[in-house]
Parts: C-alpha cells; structure tokens; sequence
C-alpha cells in the first residue's frame, strides 16, 4: 500500500486536489467553482470541463505546496475515474496519467462514490467497517453496506432524482438560485416544515430505494396553484415542507435500512449530508438505537480529492505504463462493469 | 394521448420503443415534473436496461450500455448554448450504433441533428400528464 498518494478529482463542479500520508490529510484543496456557475442554474459541463483544465495544474500544485510534499516524494497517484460527465473527468484522468508517467509511479483509478465512503476511514478516528453509509449528492442518492475498506454494496438508491438535485430543482422552483442546498435550509429556517403536505414518496415500500421525482412535481403544483405572488409570500414555508419531506424520507429509509441488519455505526456522505436538519434527524435516530454516528466534516461529505485519496489506498493500483491506453468512464457506468 | 399515472406514462415509453431504429435521437421536453425521464425509462427497459434509469440532470449525460442497444440520456439544461464550446461535447453520447434521448434539446439543437421522433408531455393535473408524438 502506498504510503504517500496524490489524488486528483474533477468528476463536477470542483477541480480537486489532496496529499495524504496513509490515511491522514496533508493537503485538501478544493477550488470551489459554484461561484461561477450560479449565473447559469447549475453546472455548466463545458465551462466546468475549461475551468477544471485551467485549474487542475495550480490546484495540484497548491496541495503539494501545502503538504510540504515533492512529486520526488508521491508514492502513487489516484484518480477519480467515474461517474461523472465525461468532459470533466477526462481532464483529472489526463492530469493524473501525466503526472504518474513522467514519474513512472502506479496510477489508482477510483469510483466516486466509493471515494465518499472512504471519506470515513480519514483521520482523526477513522471509522472502520462494517458500518451503514447514506450518499446523498446532487447526482447520486444510496443506502450503501460497507463490510470492508474496499468497496460496498448498494442496498437502495434513488429510482428517479437524486436528493441534491431535487434541493437544486426546488431552489430554482422557488427562485433561490444555485447551489439549492444551502439555500433551502437557510430559507427554511424562517418557514413552517408543516405548513404544506408533501407526498411521503416510498414510505409504504418495503424496499429501501428512494424517490424524490414526485416530491417536485408536487412543489411545481403548489407554486402554480400560490402563483408568484404567493410563492414570494411562502417562500419559507414551502421551503422548509419541501425541506421535511426530503430528511423524512432519506431517515426513514436509513431506519428501515438499520432494522434490516445488525449495524452497530453509521455514516453519513455527500453535500445533502451537510444539511443541518439531516444531521440533526440522523443523530436522533442514532441515538435512539444505540448505534455510533459518524459524521466527517462538511468539507468531507462534499466532492474532494482526500476520499479519493482514501478509497485509492484499498483500491487495485495499475503499474506503469498499463495505465496509458486507460479512459474515463461516465455516470451509469460502474467501475465493475 | 393522455395518462394517469407515472406507470402508464412509462408504459407510453415502452410503446415509443418499438418505433426506434440504432441511431434515432429522439427529443423528450415538457416542463419540471412533466414525466421526460419516467417516459425514457419506459423505453429504456423495452429495450432491454435492467439498471436503474435515473435524473441525468446533475451530469448532463449518463450512459446505458446493457440493452438491445447502447443508450444515452442527455438533459441539456443546464447548457446555455454551445457557442464556443468544444464541438465534441456530446459526441460522447451519440452514434449510429445506439440511440439518444435528449431532455431540453436547445442548447445542443445544431449539434445533435435531426430528431427521429420528437415526444412533448404535459402536466395534465395531479398524477395526469398529455403526451404528443411528432415525427
């Protein structure tokens, strides 16, 4: 296992860098590009790919200058492979291949969102399996069984929308504007989380899958039936129901997902998990059934190349040069497959 | 055409797939809410994809590789335009071999051709949505 790892992460809007030394943080850069695209509504790949570009050099550089760390010193370079817009992991993967060739160091390419169940096994207190982890992002949502640091099975996921996305789709319902997390609970917290009914998607199902495609499409008829005058009136009322029905339903499946198997921690990761009212909801739950909660900083649930980093330390590594003819590939395409 | 309910409007997906040849790009658009990915998701298992067939929205494009054929779905969105824009953005996701389900078309219009079949859906009320076929 390599000791000193550089990972590099491009797979949305951030352009990321990190060193690690086994599992603690040297370096964590993220040159956070929601700045950027908040004039457009969201990510906007080719803007995301030409930043990501411009970027990945002087982000690599800015982690290995605050590591205190030489490329003479990098043991082996890790890589975000997919999923993710091809355009922008494309950049990560060239960078990482260049960077590892001139160097003749392995390259270790890593699935995303393994990358954010590992952001649990950094340092301090690394939580170590088996434990339950909830991803919530805005591209994915997954109730996942983490047996072992080198992978993990998913035991339910979203069947339509992610739940980052619905929080982005509502923002923009109720004209918010981007990203639709944070500004959601910051609206939130001047509303009535009961003032609206919002559909309980999935409660009756047995299985732990989720849905959020309904919980929209009910916002997009109350705003119609409120008209615009009255969407400015309940903002906050209609964010915060919206709000609700969102943590409902991702504790409620993280529950039945507890009661299904003899979990004794669980985990939270990706950006929704830095929703307070979630972690908040998650905690009680936790406490009420005696299981450990671990809860990685904000900085960790969120896209950054220190999981990547992480999950890469249990992940196959590819000796040079068998890596040269290696791709990207894209969401809906698992590393497995 | 109308339907009732998310499962009739994928099953109008499903009746849509019998008509799609390798190659076809076919144009999905309605507003939030209005069913686009539920009805891709009915042709999608017609033709074959037994995965999940979720939101592409966050990352524009995802790809389905285990059907009858290869398929993408795009949502172009978040796009503005593709003024400026590397050319082969969404060459990607587009071939002769496979066939291409498009949400919010506009900003990739000059790029992605000619549709084959162009499907418009509505909201209809509630669980209600209308769906038009233009070929």
């Amino acid at each position: 296992m390599a000791r000193l790892i550089l990972a590099i992460e491009t797979s949305c809007d951030d352009t990321c860098a990190a060193v690690l030394d086994g599992g603690r943080i040297l370096a964590n850069v993220i040159s956070s590009q929601a700045a950027a695209h908040a004039g457009f509504g969201g990510v906007v790949p080719e803007v995301a790919a030409r930043h990501h570009l411009e970027l990945a050099a002087p982000v690599v550089e800015a982690a290995l200058g605050e590591a205190g760390v030489t490329l003479d010193e990098v043991e082996a370079v890790a890589v975000t492979a997919g999923p993710g817009l091809i355009g922008a992991l494309l950049v990560g993967v060239s960078t990482a291949k260049a960077i590892a060739a001139a160097r003749r160091l392995p390259l270790i390419p890593v699935d995303h969102l393994q990358g954010h169940v590992a952001a649990n096994f950094l340092e301090p207190e690394p939580l170590e399996p088996p434990f339950l982890c909830l991803v919530a992002s805005g591209g994915h949502t997954l109730l996942a069984a983490v047996r072992d640091h080198s992978g993990h099975e998913i035991l339910g996921q979203t069947l339509d929308d992610a739940a980052g996305e619905a929080f982005d789709k509502s923002a923009r319902l109720l004209g918010l504007g981007y990203p639709g997390g944070p500004l959601i609970q910051k609206e939130a917290e001047k509303g009535d989380p009961e003032a609206f009914e919002m559909p309980v998607a999935m409660q009756r199902d047995p299985g732990l899958d989720f849905s959020f495609s309904g919980l929209k499409t009910a916002l997009v008829y109350r705003c119609r039936e409120l008209g615009p005058e009255g969407v400015e009136e309940r903002r906050a009322d209609l964010a915060a129901s919206f709000q609700k029905a969102v943590v409902d339903q991702l504790v409620a499946k993280l529950k039945r997902g507890l009661k299904q198997g003899r979990w004794e921690a669980v985990a939270l990761g990706g950006g929704v998990a830095a929703n307070g009212p979630l972690r908040e909801a998650v905690a009680r739950v936790c406490e009420r059934e005696g299981v450990r909660l671990k809860l990685v900083p904000i900085s960790l649930c969120t896209d950054n190349a220190a999981m990547i980093g992480s999950a890469a330390r249990w992940s196959e590594t590819v000796a040079y040069p068998d890596y040269l003819g290696f791709d990207a590939f894209a969401t809906g395409e698992r590393m497995a497959a | 055409m109308e339907t009732r309910s998310a499962a009739q409007t994928e099953a109008a997906g499903a009746a849509l797939a019998a008509e799609i040849s390798p190659g076809d790009l076919v144009i999905v658009s309605g507003e939030v809410g209005a069913g686009k990915t539920t009805l891709i998701r009915g042709a999608a298992r017609a033709l074959g994809v037994v995965e999940p067939v979720t939101s592409p929205t966050f990352t524009i494009g995802r790809r389905y590789a285990g059907g009858r054929l290869p398929i993408s779905h795009l949502d172009l969105y978040r796009l503005e335009d593709m003024e400026g824009e590397d050319p082969a953005l969404l060459d990607d996701y587009l071939g002769p071999d496979g066939v291409a389900f498009v949400e919010w078309p506009a900003a990739g219009a000059e790029r992605l051709g000619r549709p084959a079949l162009e499907v418009r859906l509505a909201h209809a009320g509630e669980e209600r949505r209308t769906i038009e076929v233009v070929d």
